[in-house]
């Protein structure tokens, strides 16, 4: 037997990754915004499946749930065929009916059931522990469905991952060879549904979209290729899960919360401190290029004057700030950057250029 | 049900009371909202509606119990989300549609770690029932709130039809509204506080949830009916409007418990569908039957 806080972490961490997989497609697709509305209509189908099945406990209630995921996307297709209305207004008036419309079912009919409106909107991970479907007769927890769903989308992606790759990145070339663009992006959004389905319970309709969306892009600012992209993505957001679930039971909040804000907060330290495209780096390089071209600016300033009867005036150190138009105190650091590139030597009160700091004036000139 | 019934159970001032509330709010998001489908930023509406979480519960943990500081809180929230998108999209090389639904996620679900820190932890939370923004409780619109919405929607309207023209501009043309000197920052500034104000008073009524629907729905069902802006956002404000009073009356007879928010939007999906078929300028019907004429 699993303690309770390890199983809610083993949960979460499934939820997570599973969602991250499908996710990195959805952020490089520009797509994220489905799994918002996929989410959302679930309770409609969730709800529409029990009034089928009479059942809240039905695996069937997953299928018929995850069905209305992919119904919603081809709706919000032929609204947007219509050419009536534009792409986001479509997704934005399709999935707040079908969702209001599952509010209302759940609130009118379900109170009971584990269904409960409150219950739904705000995930409720502790489910997990207690088993609710019979898949041929023997009864199976929450956790073991969400793992499976993360092994079947591991697989998905394996099977798939070329087709995937191309359609996603050049669906022209992908239609041309052969290969549906059509197809895969339905596949896509069918397997978009069933990780949202099978995460319902755990983290709910709304903060769903956070799973599929955060960790990929925070891995998209790490990585320029797609097969580390995927493995950091669902790293990443186990990292979350298991940071974020320790939290929520330490501090006694909301899990899927919690889980959210912690991926968040993975995010933002990726913004900041990913090599090369963080926020730092991209400042660091900018304070070097600027260095650098101050350093130039001064090496140019001196090598016009060279040999002129105006040297001795222009290379004068304290008279520099007048003749580069410089705030004073730039005049120092940049002679102390400049004398360390090797670009001028101090003579007296006086600069000379060097060798290497009169071939980077040239180099520029010429 | 009889008619004599139904007129029975509607004539209570406390429900008409609701019903003025939801429809003012209906109006102002209606116009409002007009401006955000016509620029395409329909979806920023749903991001800052559920960003407004978090400020909410914050400003209830650092004592407001008045709805103005309440919604203060709630618009200070959804801000903080709509710098948080620009800065990534400025800043990173992530897609904006990513970076809306991540801050929507991550400000919903601290927004959730809050609610459930003052549902645990704070006494006596339970009589101020927060957990209500979430899908909204029309009928828990009391006086102040309605004045609240009052105000606010008026001054937002005030402010519509006072920038008229730069709006107009800066929704068709923003490049040409910069070449007239327009400061053109400084106008998006304020037709998105413009939508964030039109998001928080309605949060109590509508829900953080759903509010979303109820800025883009009148707007896109009376875009079927006119071709002018003008007549666009004025259409869309009675939408709205129409959409709060048939929906607050439509939960009120669904019996108690039955939120208000999904009501007040199956009402204004109604509309969309209505408007979408039957509009005069761009509906379906007409539409057929003006090529089977010509």
């Amino acid at each position: 037997m699993m303690s309770f806080e390890l199983e809610l972490i083993l949960v979460l961490v499934a939820v997570a990754a599973a969602c991250a997989l499908p996710g990195a497609f959805l952020v490089l697709r520009r797509m994220s915004l489905v799994s918002d509305a996929i989410g959302h209509v679930l309770l409609f189908g969730i709800v529409l499946a029990y009034f089928v099945t009479q059942d809240a406990d039905s695996p069937w209630l997953l299928f018929g749930a995850a069905a209305t995921g992919v119904v919603t996307v081809a709706l919000v297709e032929l609204l947007q065929k219509t050419q009536l209305v534009k792409e986001d207004a479509a997704i934005g008036l399709v999935f707040p009916a079908l969702f209001a419309a599952g509010v209302l079912l759940a609130s009118l009919y379900l109170r009971q059931t584990h269904l409960d409106v409150d219950r739904v909107l705000l995930g409720y991970p502790e489910y997990a522990r207690e088993a609710r479907w019979e898949i041929a007769g023997t009864p199976v927890k929450p956790l073991w469905v969400m793992l499976g769903v993360l092994a079947l989308n591991a697989l998905l992606l394996a099977i798939f991952y070329k087709e995937l790759k191309l359609t996603t990145f050049d669906p022209a070339l992908a239609a041309s060879l052969g290969f549906r663009p059509g197809l895969m992006h339905y596949g896509l959004m069918a397997d978009v549904s069933l990780t949202a389905v099978a995460a319902f319970d755990a983290v709910g309709p709304v903060l769903v979209v956070g799973f599929f969306v955060i960790p990929a892009a925070a891995a998209f600012l790490l990585t320029d290729r797609l097969s580390v992209l995927l493995v950091l993505a669902a790293t990443l957001g186990a990292v979350g899960g298991t940071a974020g679930t320790h939290l929520a039971i330490r501090f006694d909040t909301n899990i899927a919360g919690t889980v959210a804000a912690t991926l968040g907060a993975i995010f933002a330290l990726a913004l900041l401190l990913a090599p090369h495209r963080g926020v730092l780096a991209q400042l660091a390089t900018r304070r070097r290029q600027t260095r650098r071209f101050h350093e130039t600016m001064l090496a140019i300033h001196l090598f016009q004057h060279e040999g002129t009867a105006a040297e001795a005036e222009e290379s004068r150190i304290a008279g520099l700030h007048e003749h580069l138009h410089w705030p004073p105190g730039r005049v120092e650091a940049v002679l102390r950057g400049a004398e360390r590139s090797g670009l001028i030597a101090r003579a007296g009160e006086y600069l000379k250029l060097t060798v290497s700091g009169r071939a980077r004036a040239r180099e520029v000139l010429h | 049900m009889t008619f004599e019934t139904l007129l029975v159970e509607l004539n209570t001032s406390a429900l008409w009371t609701v019903a003025l509330g939801t429809a003012a709010l209906g109006l102002v998001a209606g116009s409002v909202g007009s401006f955000a489908v016509l620029r395409r930023q329909s979806l920023q509406g749903d991001m800052v509606s559920h960003a407004a979480l978090p400020g909410l519960a914050a400003a209830f943990l650092l004592g407001a119990r008045e709805p103005v500081y309440l919604i203060l809180g709630g618009a200070v929230a959804g801000w903080l989300a709509m710098l948080c998108v620009g800065f990534v999209q400025r800043r990173s090389r992530v897609p904006f549609d990513a970076a809306l639904g991540g801050a929507l996620a991550v400000f919903f679900g601290l927004g959730l770690v809050l609610l459930t820190y003052i549902q645990r932890h704070v006494p006596g939370a339970s009589l101020h029932p927060l957990d209500r923004y979430l899908f909204g409780q029309a009928a828990l619109l009391r006086e102040e709130d309605l004045r609240v919405i009052g105000w606010l929607g008026a001054i937002a309207l005030l402010l519509l039809a006072a920038f008229w023209n730069p709006f107009k501009l800066l929704s068709f043309d923003p490049d040409y509204a910069a070449s007239l000197g327009y400061r053109v920052r400084l106008l998006d500034l304020l037709l998105t506080t413009l939508t964030v104000t039109a998001v928080v008073i309605g949060l109590k009524a509508v829900g953080v949830v759903l509010m979303t629907a109820l800025l883009i729905a009148p707007a896109a069902a009376a875009r079927q009916w006119s071709n002018r802006l003008g007549g666009v956002v004025l259409l869309a404000g009675l939408f709205g409007a129409l959409a709060g009073l048939g929906g607050t009356i439509g939960g009120h007879l669904a019996g108690r418990g039955v939120p208000t928010g999904p009501t007040i939007v199956l009402a204004a999906t109604g509309l969309v569908l209505f408007s979408l078929v039957f509009g005069s300028a761009r509906g379906l019907l007409w539409t057929r039957l003006r090529m089977a004429g010509s």
